[in-house]
C-alpha cells in the first residue's frame, strides 16, 4: 500500500466538532477501503491566505494514510462533492512523518526556547537519511528514523552534535 | 556544491558564495507545510525569490517551488499581496 499525505480544508461555518465528525467521516471511508490512517491532525481553524468561496478562514485537518489508490480516490471523489470542504490536497510520500507536523510544531515552539535548537538538531539528522535513502552513519543504527529521533534527547548534547558535524562533512565529501 | 560552482575570481568585489540554507548538518526539511520556513523564501509581494539571492541550490530551488505551490494551493501562502 502506498503512504499519502492529505490537507483539507473545511468551512468556517461549522463547529469544531463538526469538523472533527468530518474527519470521522473520511477515515471511515479510507478504512471501509482497506487503509489505514497513521495519523490525524488537526490544525484548528486558521485565516486563509486568500478567500476561498467567500471564507475567510477554515478548519485545517492533515491525515497521513497508508492505503490503496482506489480508496484515495474515493474519498477525493466525496470531497469534491461535499460541500463543506473548500479544498483538499493528497500527496504521494515516500515516508510518513510520525512526530507533529511543521504546522503544529511551530504553534508550539514559541513557548519553550530550548525546545528549538534540539528540534532543529533532530531534523537536520533526519532530513539527511531521508534523502540518502536511509544510509544509517549514526553510530550504527539500524532504522534510521526512531533511533534518529531519540538520539539527541538521550544522548549527552556535545557528543551528538560533533557526530552531526563529522557525519555531514563526510556526506559532503561522498556528494561530488 | 554551490560553493565552489559559478564564481568568477576576477570579480573586483569579491563576495564569498553562500552555501544552499537547506544542505548542511541542520537544514530544515522543505516541506509544503511549514509556511514559516517558506515565507522567507517569497518576496513581500508573494512571488518566489530567485536562488541567485537566496543561494538555493538548483536542486533544492525545485523543490521548494513546489512545497511553495502547494502552500499556496492549501491558502497557507498568498499567491499576491498587496
Amino acid at each position: 500500500m502506498a503512504k499519502y499525505e492529505c490537507v483539507f480544508i473545511a468551512r468556517q461555518d461549522i463547529s469544531a466538532t463538526q469538523a472533527e465528525a468530518l474527519t470521522d467521516k473520511y477515515s471511515e471511508i479510507i478504512e471501509s477501503n482497506g487503509g489505514t490512517v497513521a495519523k490525524r491532525e488537526s490544525w484548528g481553524l486558521r485565516t486563509l491566505a486568500y478567500r476561498i468561496r467567500k471564507n475567510r478562514k477554515g478548519h485545517y485537518t492533515l491525515l497521513n494514510l497508508d492505503t490503496p489508490s482506489e480508496a484515495v480516490k474515493e474519498m477525493e471523489r466525496i470531497m469534491r462533492i461535499d460541500e463543506d470542504v473548500l479544498r483538499y490536497l493528497t500527496i504521494r510520500v515516500d515516508e510518513l512523518e510520525e512526530e507533529p507536523s511543521a504546522m503544529l510544531r511551530s504553534r508550539g515552539g514559541r513557548d519553550d526556547r530550548r525546545g528549538g535548537r534540539d528540534r532543529d538538531d533532530r531534523r537536520g539528522g533526519r532530513d539527511r537519511d531521508d534523502r540518502r535513502g536511509g544510509r544509517d552513519r549514526d553510530g550504527g543504527a539500524t532504522d534510521s528514523k526512531p533511533t534518529t529521533d531519540s538520539k539527541p534527547t538521550t544522548d549527552g548534547k556535545p557528543t551528538t552534535d560533533k557526530a552531526v558535524a563529522t557525519d555531514a562533512s563526510a556526506e559532503k565529501g561522498g556528494d561530488k | 556544491m554551490s560553493q565552489t560552482t559559478g564564481r568568477p575570481a576576477r570579480r573586483p568585489f569579491f563576495r564569498r558564495r553562500k552555501s544552499c540554507p537547506f544542505s548542511g548538518p541542520n537544514a530544515q526539511k522543505i516541506d509544503y507545510k511549514n509556511t514559516k520556513l517558506l515565507q522567507r523564501f517569497v518576496s513581500e509581494r508573494g512571488k518566489i525569490v530567485p536562488s541567485r539571492i537566496t543561494a538555493v541550490s538548483a536542486k533544492r530551488q525545485r523543490e521548494l517551488a513546489k512545497a511553495i505551490k502547494r502552500a499556496r494551493f492549501l491558502a497557507l501562502l498568498p499567491y499576491v499581496l498587496k
